[in-house]
């Protein structure tokens, strides 16, 4: 108490000397300004590397070029720009700008929010190919793919929906920003991090040796709004550069899954019970969604956790009722700061009440999503050849070099 | 857009109803959405293309050429020593900085000495400094000018509290942007327990205290 008193009134106790020997006062000491221009290169040069990807992807097909066009990624936005600014944590910052008056978003980072997805609508996941550092120093790492089984597979996938639903929930509330806090390779891509973050990034990168790509197939949120853009992309990367022969050679080397056979072998159904069910799943969308209101809009008292001044406000209020001594550094602040208890509990209801909006929207997000997910599943289309998953393929260009088919201007026979 | 997906919306309820109606007649039906899968990934595609098309429109009035940087308000700093700790960098980008406007040039000074030294000497075991990172220069009698080495400041505030607590409050914590790697979540502000720590406009990256000592 005593100590912070002494802080506010602190200053002024002594008079500013009066110099007889022809002092002249030094520049106040103050470090340099930031150059802000590095930015605008960070977008000219995104531009080029998606460009770059695309083509190598879809005209090029050419596996090599995406590896280097990946070193030249993971060199540049990672280890010499340090990991900042990423597409994938603008996320946050789009909420955050969107649900707060007083945040004013940087332009480079909305464009890097948006580049990518207007990409991804035109060529697919192009920057999960080869312009991402998160994704190039993972597709670096895995030497050794191994499938996982697919039922695990599919529940796996589904946790990115929520982790991007918990962050933009998050940030909109003006929490904290999770994807940010929780990255796992910036600490690498910096050479310096708190331990508990280089742990997370080498259990990723050894997990990734086997399990390629692990942050972005089961972690990473932007990765589902990539997914979703890539759906409908205009133009894609195919495993073959012309026909399709069912020669099935392909039909096991994506590691991630994401190679839909064949099916002109499977046995067709009856169209008028595809029908029904198609019809069933469609009418159920409504309650998928209304469920994760519910739900969601329930659980919200779990996620304001995330806040800390509701922490503060938990850890005062255990103090109060039931004489647990609150002794965080933030209540330790707060007694010496001289704001109210009730200041302190009227923000927590108001911050809970946010959340519960919040929430209600993540849970609709989310039950959608899982309603549309079984109409697709639901849905038959009928593929002629092997074509990529146009959501899950990273346009890796790994399934390239097995394809038997070569598309030659010399004619052959 | 949102006239272009009415008028699809609008297609669609004329269209699609004749073709679950009549399976056999869809093929000859055939205009410009040819399957109503075709439909579905057109109206889907528009759907999701309007919102990210939108949002600069709809961002227009938040966004800023300029950007934001973190700054600590040094009004607010309590010196609890987390920016030494919390930051990505070690060490820390914040550093002590001095505004020799409001110094009040003590010889005694709470920044430089520890409190209850025998005595006033630059000795190593005297100084406040962990990290030996303030020097003193004799002006005049009984005048002392105090500067900081910037490559030896790790940010624990140490100086800041003792300057705080018994001299001018001339020495202050500031976050230095030539070093900041502009996380997009500071690490300090997240856990400054006094919210000390926030975005400031790139236009204005630094929070100098400016009141003059004696006026």
């Amino acid at each position: 108490m005593l100590g912070w008193h002494a802080v506010m009134m602190a200053q002024d106790r002594f008079p500013r000397p009066e110099f007889e020997s022809g002092y002249v006062y030094p520049e106040h000491q103050l470090p340099l300004q930031r150059e802000p221009y590095w930015e605008y290169i960070d977008v000219a040069l995104l531009i080029g590397t998606l460009s770059l990807a695309s083509w190598l992807a879809i005209k090029k097909r050419s596996r090599e070029g995406l590896v280097w066009l990946s070193v030249f990624s993971l060199a540049y936005f990672g280890f010499v720009r340090e990991g900042c600014v990423c597409p994938v944590g603008s996320v946050q910052n789009v909420a955050l700008s969107l649900f707060n008056s007083d945040y004013t978003i940087p332009i480079t980072v909305l464009l890097f929010f948006i580049i990518p997805l207007v990409y991804a609508l035109a060529f697919g996941r192009v920057f999960c190919a080869g312009v991402c550092p998160l994704g190039a120093i993972q597709e670096l790492t895995g030497f050794r793919p191994v499938k996982l089984p697919k039922a695990v597979e599919s529940v796996m996938i589904t946790f990115p929906f929520l982790y991007l639903g918990l962050s933009v929930l998050s940030a909109a509330t003006e929490s904290q920003f999770l994807i940010c806090r929780y990255d796992p390779f910036v600490g690498i891509f910096r050479l310096d991090a708190p331990y508990t973050m280089v742990i997370f990034g080498g259990l990723l990168l050894i997990a990734g040796i086997f399990i390629n790509r692990p942050y972005c197939r089961y972690f990473c949120p932007y990765g589902v709004l990539l997914n979703i853009f890539s759906r409908f992309s205009s133009r894609h990367l195919t495993i073959t550069p012309a026909e399709c022969t069912n020669c099935r050679l392909c039909e096991d080397v994506c590691p991630y899954d994401a190679i839909l056979p064949s099916d002109i072998s499977a046995p067709s159904e009856e169209p008028q019970k595809e029908r029904r069910r198609f019809i069933i799943y469609v009418i159920l969308i409504p309650f998928f969604a209304a469920a994760g209101l519910l739900l969601f809009r329930n659980l919200s008292p779990l996620f304001t956790g995330l806040n800390s001044n509701v922490q503060l406000a938990r850890e005062i209020r255990a103090e109060k009722e039931d004489g647990i001594p609150a002794i965080s550094k933030a209540a330790v602040a707060f007694k010496e700061a001289g704001k109210t208890e009730t200041e302190l509990f009227d923000e927590e209801v108001k911050i809970h009440e946010r959340f519960r909006k919040g929430s209600a929207w993540v849970g609709l997000f989310l039950g959608i999503s899982f309603g549309l997910s079984l109409v697709s599943l639901s849905t038959r289309t009928r593929r002629t050849g092997y074509v990529p998953h146009k959501g899950k393929c990273y346009s890796c260009g790994r399934c390239f070099k097995y394809c038997p088919v070569h598309v030659n201007n010399n004619k052959i026979g | 857009m949102i006239v272009q997906a009415v008028t699809l919306n609008h297609r669609a309820a004329v269209k699609i109803p004749v073709n679950e109606n009549n399976t056999i007649g869809m093929k000859e039906n055939r205009n410009k959405y040819q399957t109503r899968r075709d439909f579905v990934r057109k109206a889907g595609k528009i759907l999701i293309v309007a919102p990210v098309i939108s949002l600069p429109v709809v961002l227009s009035k938040k966004v800023s050429a300029s950007g934001n940087v973190w700054q600590i308000d040094p009004h607010k700093c309590t010196q609890c020593g987390q920016c030494k700790a919390k930051c990505v960098l070690t060490p820390s980008a914040v550093k002590a900085v001095h505004a020799y406007v409001m110094c009040g040039y003590c010889d005694l000074c709470g920044g430089y000495l520890r409190q209850g030294v025998k005595t006033i000497s630059t000795a190593a075991e005297d100084q406040m400094c962990p990290t030996a990172a303030i020097t003193r220069k004799f002006v005049e009698e009984p005048y002392f000018e105090y500067t900081i080495n910037e490559d030896l400041c790790d940010g624990c505030g140490k100086c800041v509290k003792g300057c705080a607590d018994f001299g001018n409050g001339s020495l202050y914590l500031q976050i230095n942007q030539n070093l900041c790697v502009y996380c997009n979540e500071c690490s300090i502000a997240r856990n400054c327990p006094s919210d000390a720590v926030s975005r400031v406009s790139d236009r204005m990256q630094y929070l100098p205290k400016e009141k003059k000592a004696g006026e």
